[in-house]
């Protein structure tokens, strides 16, 4: 039994003038307790989606079905109100914007008691004990507990909503663009507090992030998504080295690189849109290896390697057709 | 890798020994109690040039001063001190009006094209404006022309598909170009990009760089770009000037200040950029801290305190950009240990 298991994920959205988006398709994966997962794509592919649903903190115009399991135990059987329940004590988030996620009117320490109370974790002298040492644990001296995130440059507040994020002992951890507005060095600094973070406390990280080389630094693992579902998924190394999807391929061929002398080439076109069914491979339109069968069939994830999965038809291609 | 086109001629743009500060208030009793005036001190002394056909990428964390070392450039904003030349021609003291009929040869492109194109007007009307403004057009065709010829520089063809949408039809990518034509449309000599991919999707970043890296070549421009991105920096720019805290610490050619860093700032900044290759990733020497106050500088080299290396003398000299023993031509840095 994994620590997180998604099965079969979809999320749809009424859309005010009828219809409906198809947001997250069909997305499934695992993850083990100190284990760190990137969810990487393109703007408008359904990471932020999946993981607000994992968190149950989609609006009430999203329809959602799957199942999430945390040590076994479905946490989203009835919407909002079960998730309630496992929403910062197995479950938690930090955002892209910590100045967003925090109450600019209530001091850092404040917001930390606060889910503690509501489930009953400590209260009173000894919340407040907790509540500084979480501080420490980030990175933060106890006693800056008392002021306001306005008081806090973007990294202070960062961490701050990660101190918030594990007052209550959760076992998952979520990340959207945690370092996204920040400078490099500081994104650098809480990184490695991540990196820290998952292998002490022993959480289970899915870091959100449309930054692969961020991802290939913190995460073993990583899951692309496209048009809302997950088209490839394996360790971080084996979707650099070798993808089996041409959409990772050309992500990464996309993306600036330090010591890259290659060069750096967009992706043609834009994502489908999803308030209508798609008809065949979903990338087919800007992939470079298309081909009849992509047209026609849409193909689906399946097994390619130890750990590695992809959604293509070039892998039932004879040998020499990878993608 | 990439060469400027080098006639002799003064440089497009030559800046000497910049300085910008921007003043802080006292408030009342600060002025009553007689405290001492005090400013940030957003740039102190920078110098650099740029040749038509070049990219000069400023690159650093966030308040090292380049976009305010970038928009005193273009006097955008008064500088303190120092001297600016456009061609030569000595700019740094002109007044607004006697700038106005250089403000054709150096435009300026944004970081969010959300906000940098008004929602209302239609993409023909944004990019007839600087037309207008600038009074550069003979004839109602030739006004047409200019801005169908502008859309297609910047890569939006057919250009009739993209004159008359509004903004909100149109992709970040393909709205970012519009903000290009806006600016090509006058024939500028002199492209300020600031941070102009950021706000953009991964896919369509590389399309964009790769358009204004075209533009500088075909069209000898000189693109002067501010970006937070070494990656980036390291892969379009000819140069890299590297800010921190208002002073340039390393300048150089670009792949020389990437592969061959000298100051110690630029090797922590350069070994934090995160590899895609994860075989290629090496420990990252991460500075504690954050950036001091530019109200506040240290004394003596301004890195000092957060530098891994720093001996005794750092606390006291000022260390000057200077060429470094064993580097390439131009290759400067600002550290009194090399």
């Amino acid at each position: 039994m994994s620590l997180l298991e998604v099965r079969d994920l979809n999320v749809w959205f009424d859309l005010p003038r009828g219809g409906r988006l198809h947001a997250v398709q069909g997305v499934g994966f695992t993850l083990e307790p100190g284990h760190r997962m990137g969810l990487v794509g393109e703007s408008g592919c359904g990471k932020t989606t999946t993981v607000l649903a994992l968190m149950g903190l989609l609006p009430p115009s999203a329809l959602v079905s799957g199942e999430v399991l945390i040590d076994g135990r479905s946490v989203l059987v009835d919407g909002e109100q079960s998730a309630q329940l496992y929403r910062w004590k197995d479950i938690a988030m930090v955002f892209q914007g910590a100045m967003n996620a925090l109450n600019p009117v209530k001091t850092v320490e404040a917001q930390i008691l606060e889910p503690m109370a509501f489930h009953g974790i400590a209260e009173g002298a000894e919340a407040k004990r907790t509540a500084g040492e979480l501080l420490e644990l980030v990175g933060i001296p106890a006693d800056a507990g008392s002021r306001y995130p306005h008081e806090f440059s973007g990294g202070m507040r960062q961490r701050a909503a990660l101190a918030m994020a594990l007052s209550c002992g959760p076992k998952v951890l979520l990340a959207d663009e945690p370092t996204t507005a920040l400078d490099v060095m500081v994104q650098a600094q809480i990184l490695e507090l991540l990196q820290r973070l998952t292998e002490e406390l022993g959480l289970a990280l899915v870091l959100v992030t449309h930054d692969l080389p961020v991802v290939a630094q913190v995460c073993e693992q990583a899951a692309v998504m496209y048009a809302g579902e997950i088209v490839e998924t394996g360790s971080m190394d084996a979707i650099f080295h070798a993808p089996r999807h041409p959409y990772t391929r050309l992500l990464f061929a996309a993306t600036p690189d330090l010591d890259g002398e290659e060069e750096v080439v967009s992706i043609p076109g834009a994502p489908p849109r999803l308030d209508h069914a798609i008809v065949g491979c979903p990338f087919r339109p800007r992939c470079d290896r298309a081909f009849g069968r992509c047209a026609e069939e849409r193909p689906v994830l399946r097994a390619i390697d130890a750990g590695q999965s992809a959604a293509c038809h070039l892998n039932d291609e004879p040998v020499g057709a990878e993608p | 890798m990439n060469h400027a086109i080098t006639d002799g001629g003064p440089p497009l743009l030559e800046v000497e020994d910049l300085v910008v500060r921007y003043p802080v208030r006292r408030g009342l009793m600060g002025s009553l109690t007689r405290q001492p005036r005090r400013a940030v001190r957003a740039v102190e002394g920078v110098s650099f040039s740029l040749r038509r056909g070049e990219m000069l990428a400023l690159v650093g964390e966030s308040g090292c001063g380049k976009t305010t070392t970038a928009l005193a450039a273009i006097r955008m904003l008064d500088p303190g001190s120092g001297s600016i030349r456009l061609e030569g021609q000595e700019i740094t003291r002109l007044s607004q009006r006697a700038l106005r009929p250089l403000r054709r040869r150096m435009q300026m492109i944004y970081q969010d094209p959300y906000e940098s194109l008004d929602p209302r007007f239609r993409v023909r009307t944004a990019i007839e404006e600087p037309i207008a403004i600038h009074g550069v057009a003979s004839s109602r065709t030739d006004r047409d022309r200019r801005v169908m010829e502008a859309l297609a520089r910047a890569d939006l063809t057919p250009p009739e598909l993209y004159a008359d949408r509004y903004p909100h039809e149109l992709s970040g990518g393909q709205r970012q170009r519009v903000a290009i034509a806006a600016s090509l449309v006058l024939n500028p000599e002199l492209l300020l990009a600031d941070e102009p991919v950021s706000m953009l999707d991964v896919s369509v970043r590389a399309g964009l760089l790769t358009l204004l890296d075209r533009l500088r070549r075909t069209e000898s421009m000189g693109v002067l770009m501010i970006t937070h991105d070494l990656s980036t920096a390291a892969h379009f720019a000819d140069r890299i000037a590297v800010m921190y805290l208002g002073r340039i610490v390393e300048h150089g050619p670009a792949r020389e200040v990437v592969h061959d860093p000298k100051h110690p700032y630029t090797r922590a900044l350069l070994s934090v950029v995160p590899k895609r290759d994860p075989r290629r990733s090496t420990t990252p020497q991460i500075l504690r801290g954050e950036t001091p106050d530019p109200i506040d500088i240290p004394p003596g080299c301004r890195f000092h305190p957060r530098c891994p290396i720093a001996e005794a003398r750092c606390r006291t000299i000022d260390p000057e950009l200077r060429g470094v023993a064993g580097a390439a031509t131009g290759h400067d840095a600002a550290c009194l240990l090399l």
